[in-house]
This record gives C-alpha cells, structure tokens and sequence, in this order.
C-alpha cells in the first residue's frame, strides 16, 4: 500500500512506468511464447474432446482475465470516486478496452469450442449470458465514460456504473453451480484440489500469467498515453493564456445576445 | 514433414483451433498495435509542446 500510495502522483507514475514497460513487454511476450508451445505441441489431447480441448489455453485465461479486469476496472472507480484520485480514473478507463477485448477473446473461442462439442455456436444458458451482459457492460462503460462533454462528470457516471456492475461477476463464477448448464463446471478454482490433469494445468497457468502480463504492459502504455494527452491539453492552454490569446472557456455569442435582450 | 500435417490437422477440428488462436492473435495483437501507437504518437505531440514552450519537466 504505501508503493502504491508513491505511485499514485502522475510524475513519479511516468518515470516508474517508463522503467517497467520494456521489461513488462518482453516477458509478456516471452511467457505467452512459451505457452502457445506447450499448450498447442506438449499438453496431450483430451481423452473425450481429442486436440479441440486446446482451444481451452486461451479460451479460459481470457476468461479470467475478462473478469479481473472488471474487477481491476471496478476497485479503481472505487478510489477514484472516495479519493477523487487522477490516476485511478485514467487507470479504470486504460484498463477498459482491454478487458472488452478479453472478453471478445472467451466469447469467440467458447463459440468456436462449443460448436464441435455442443453441436451449437451458441446456447442462451447462464454462463454464457451472463459472460456477454459482461461485454456489454464493457461497451456501456466505454461509451458513458465519452459522453458527456465535462470529463470529470464522464469519470464520474463511468465510475458508478462499473460499481454497479460488479454484481455480474459472482452471477458469472458461479452460474455452472446455480443453473443448469450445457458449459463444463470449474475444474481449477474449486474448492478442493483442481480436477485437471497436470499436464494441462501447467501450460494453462503459463497461459494465464501471459494474459496477465499483457493486461499489465497494455493498461501502463493506455494510461502514459493518456497522461500525455492532458498534460499536452494543459500546455496548449498555458500557451495561449501566456500569449494574451482570449481565456478560455469564452461566453458563447447566443447567451450574449439573450443578456442584452433581457437588459433593453 | 507428416508430423507438421498431422499437428496442423488438430485430429479433425483444425478450423476450430486455429480459428480461436487466430481471434485471440487478431483482438490482442489490435490491442496492443493501437495502444503502442497512441502511446507514441501523444509523446511525440508532448514533446514538441514542451519544446516550444520551453517547460522541460
């Protein structure tokens, strides 16, 4: 806590980033190499669903990762909206178009696996409903965040919306349990031992610290990106008050004219 | 050469794998094409700015 509270003022943010960034990268890169071989060369074929099971080491790491983005995107509206803290804004709305992209990923792959194992691209069951309500949540954050004008009230509906979404996550986790379900239940985060063979788990959580990796390098390069952008925004308008240029924002021209009519 | 055929044929479900790998490559390499590119192109306006207006921080 106390690292994350140094980390917390933007100019310190950029310099800690700018170190960590190649390095999150090359192993980001590196990990997910060295799962993409195990997965698709060394981990045996199912003795039920053959090699179709390989789609499973990117179909369930993007699963989880589209979940703890939301989660990663839901505790920084939390901050942001207690502590009106800068970076936690920026933070939830780099993380966001990721966590959209994740969860693209474990809907596309659940789709091309369920068809040859369910013989359907698609069923409306809980799980896979609830995965794509997650999705739209996604969009609808994206969208709210970018509708309005003011970007601080944006932040601030985006906030309250991804808080009120949190709820989905538990529906998501343990609908396999709740429902009837043509989707397989949790065979790693149970409780009691994970009912994978080894030889899968393996390669599965390489997959999954790759994914994770990746979040991590693209959410830092998200948020320095936009730190740039209001930092130049800042400078313009430095340049124009120092220029003797006319402060913004001006009164509009209609609200002048209204003025005058009400004075005569 | 056999064994390359045999592990691209993925016991019959070929389309499907490679079709999920595929997806997966597409939406997150996109992902990180555009934020790399963001990310570069706003240091490039910044640092312009600050060169201008002569405030290196």
């Amino acid at each position: 806590m106390p690292m994350l509270t140094r980390l917390a003022n933007p100019a310190r943010f950029m310099r800690a980033s700018s170190t960590a960034l190649p390095w999150l990268g090359a192993l980001a890169t590196g990990v997910i190499a060295v799962g993409l071989v195990w997965g698709l060369v060394f981990a045996p074929p199912d003795y039920q669903q053959g090699e179709s099971v390989r789609i499973m080491f990117v179909h369930v790491p993007s699963a989880w990762m589209a979940m703890s983005a939301y989660l990663f995107i839901a505790v920084a509206s939390g901050v942001a909206l207690v502590w009106r803290h800068p970076l936690a804004d920026i933070a939830a709305q780099a993380a966001a178009p990721v966590g959209a992209g994740f969860t693209a990923v474990c809907l596309a792959s659940g789709s091309l696996w369920g068809r040859p194992m369910w013989g359907a691209w698609w069923v409306w069951d809980a799980r896979l409903t609830s995965v794509l309500v997650l999705f739209f949540l996604y969009l609808g954050y994206i969208a709210l965040v970018n509708a309005f004008d003011d970007r601080t009230r944006g932040a601030r509906a985006g906030s309250l919306l991804a808080l009120v979404g949190v709820v989905n996550l538990p529906i998501i986790k343990f609908s396999v349990d709740w429902w009837n379900t043509l989707h397989q239940p949790a065979s790693v985060l149970r409780l009691g031992a994970p009912t994978i063979a080894l030889s899968m788990l393996l390669p599965l959580l390489v997959m999954a610290l790759g994914f994770m990796l990746l979040f991590g390098w693209l959410v830092l390069l998200r948020m320095r990106a936009a730190l740039n952008e209001r930092k130049a925004h800042a400078l313009r308008l430095y340049g124009q008050l120092a220029a003797g240029e006319p402060r913004l924002p001006m009164a509009p021209p209609v609200a002048d004219v209204a003025a005058r009519a009400a004075l005569r | 050469m056999l064994h390359v055929t045999h592990w691209l044929a993925m016991g019959g479900y070929a389309e499907y794998v490679w079709s999920a790998y595929g997806v997966a490559a597409l939406v997150l390499g996109g992902l990180a094409v555009h934020s790399w590119r963001w990310h570069r192109a706003s240091s490039d306006v910044l640092d312009r700015l600050q060169h201008r207006t002569g405030r290196d921080e």
